[in-house]
């Protein structure tokens, strides 16, 4: 669907020549939900303006559904983008125009007559839920409702693509979330491809398939959402999971020794990440049921990433150190991700 | 006051309208254009295109750098060539006309700037071609503005109007020369100057009115 192949962008500014994106390479599949994820300044909304050539690369090419259209003339590449809708963070409405208009505007460009204009307008500002605000400024909406807008527009010439930069960036966290979920309801009625871009994992986790991160203007890591999420490679992608889910120890082991080999009254420390459907099955219990073993829970949280379960438990495991090994062995055979801390002092926590 | 005022006030009056309202117009239909040229030419922009935005720049400048009472005689053979007379109400309006276009091109190109460029993006990336940009974002994005700013050019076309006046383009400034100081009226004298306030504030206050009635921010 969308091909981005060894893509550069270099600017030229008044400190030398920048080299905002470096060998840029993406495959975005049909119907996919693609998210890039990047600290500002890490060059995603340069990527994501190259897919439009808002922003032309320097070196490179964009193949959408199998068209080049970095080769494309300009009245081409015009064509082209009526089938590519965008998305802002701040909207970009026409502020002299009302909603209506807004949204009719796609259509005017392309001389479009005025009945298939009204029907065209009307059916999307029942899609996007403002069908009463028809004649309003955009001066008079609230963001999120602004938002609606520009996806109403965005969608007004049946594109293919759907583009998000920061799309939510500048919403409260209610709001983003209720613009998530349009984004989420069209791509799945209209089977729309739609690459977002975003500096939050909130935004990654709630909708997207795949995620992209981007550092430095490279790619560090990309893949599957939930791989991403249970076994992140780089460093870059630790941080911004762990702004969602904490890495931190509980606060009773937080300052004091973990040690590597059992001692005298030494309990393991573990942590469990459960996923999909084993986020369900009761382990802990079959375990300690098994062996001869205590589990002590020291941290749980149950999240889901789109859509799917996603448990997290920080377990202290008392025995034998026999029974232990048996207990991690049958851990590993279940569909969990196994994370050994190390040995601590059974006393350290207050629940003993 | 005389019997004769009200007549020589009255036709001063009507001269003074011609000139500043088809002045304007022509102004505009210059100006306007060339304020989206200055702008769109800029670095950056839509059609950027230095060369000429910095020729085009520099004859601007050159132009509004000329005070206008010089700047009206140093053009009389332009004048000339262009109406056939160098005296009259119509002539004046050639200097009047060549001071208001690049004055109004720099106050719609300031205009134009204002708009943010994301909704310039937008429009682009929606497969808009630079004209129709230019016709269905700048223009009514900027129109707010460029009607305010058109009050301003108004307000200044009028004084300059009542300067052409006093070297043969008739209208209210020639009627306060010729009555009102070469032949001690005082009264005319007064009356125009009030004629001249009350027109200034009645196109002040019109063109706050649209102005605001444009602008949906």
């Amino acid at each position: 669907m969308i091909d981005l192949s060894h893509i550069e962008k270099i600017y030229d500014s008044a400190a030398g020549p920048v080299h905002a994106l470096k060998d840029i390479s993406l495959h975005i599949n049909k119907g996919e939900i693609y998210g890039i994820i990047g600290l500002s300044g890490a060059g995603k909304s340069t990527l994501v303006r190259c897919i439009n050539l808002l922003e032309r690369p320097t070196k490179g090419t964009v193949t959408i559904e199998g068209k080049n259209i970095t080769a494309m003339n300009n009245s081409e590449l015009r064509e082209a983008r009526k089938g590519i809708g965008m998305i802002f963070q701040h909207f970009n409405l026409l502020s002299t125009s009302t909603v209506f208009d807004n949204i009719a505007f796609p259509l005017q460009l392309s001389n479009t007559p005025k009945d298939t204009i009204n029907s065209r307008v009307t059916e999307l500002l029942d899609m996007v839920g403002l069908s009463d605000k028809a004649d309003q400024y955009p001066s008079q909406l609230s963001g999120g409702q602004k938002q609606r807008v520009g996806i109403a527009r965005a969608l007004a010439s049946n594109p293919q693509i759907l583009l998000c930069d920061e799309a939510t960036s500048a919403l409260d966290p209610q709001t983003t979330k209720s613009i998530l979920q349009l984004i989420k309801d069209i791509n799945r009625k209209l089977k729309l491809t739609v690459v977002v871009i975003t500096h939050e994992m909130q935004v990654i986790k709630e909708i997207c398939d795949k995620v992209a991160v981007i550092d430095k203007g490279v790619i560090a890591e990309q893949g599957d959402v939930l791989d991403v999420f249970i076994t992140p490679q780089q460093p870059i992608t630790k941080d911004f999971i762990s702004v969602l889910l904490s890495n931190e120890l509980p606060v009773d082991f937080r300052n004091i020794e973990i040690k590597d080999e059992p001692f005298e009254d030494s309990i393991l420390l573990m942590r469990l990440t459960f996923i999909g459907e084993t986020a369900n099955d009761p382990i802990i219990s079959s375990l300690v049921k098994k062996y001869d073993v205590s589990a002590d829970l020291f941290f749980g949280s149950l999240d889901d990433i789109k859509g799917a379960p996603f448990g997290r438990l920080i377990i202290g495991l008392d025995g034998s150190q026999d029974d232990i090994h048996s207990a991690m062995d049958y851990l590993r055979e279940q569909k969990v991700k196994m994370e050994v801390i190390g040995y601590v002092s059974r006393h350290a926590s207050s629940h003993h | 006051m005389s019997a004769d005022m009200l007549p020589l006030i009255t036709k001063a009056l009507g001269e003074t309208v011609y000139m500043v309202a088809v002045s304007m117009i022509i102004s505009s239909l210059l100006g306007i254009p060339l304020g989206v040229l200055l702008h769109t030419t800029s670095k950056g922009q839509i059609l950027e295109c230095l060369p000429v935005n910095r020729a085009v720049g520099a004859i601007v400048n050159a132009i509004r750098s000329i005070p206008f009472i010089i700047l009206m005689v140093a053009i009389i053979p332009l004048t000339r060539l262009i109406v056939g007379s160098a005296i009259g109400t119509t002539a004046a309006m050639v200097p009047l006309v060549l001071a208001s276009v690049p004055f109004i091109g720099r106050q719609v190109e300031t205009s134009l700037r204002e708009i943010p460029y994301g909704i310039v993006e937008a429009a682009q990336s929606m497969g808009a071609t630079p004209l129709q940009i230019i016709r269905k974002v700048f223009l009514p994005e900027a129109m707010p503005n460029i009607v305010a700013q058109l009050t301003t050019v108004v307000i200044s076309l009028i004084g300059e109007s009542a300067m052409a006046g006093a070297i043969g383009g008739g209208g209210l400034g020639d009627l306060a020369i010729r009555y009102g100081y070469q032949r001690f009226r005082p009264d005319i004298m007064i009356a125009t100057v009030i004629v001249l306030i009350i027109m200034v504030q009645i196109v002040q206050f019109a063109g706050n009115k649209l102005a605001k009635h444009l602008d949906k921010r």
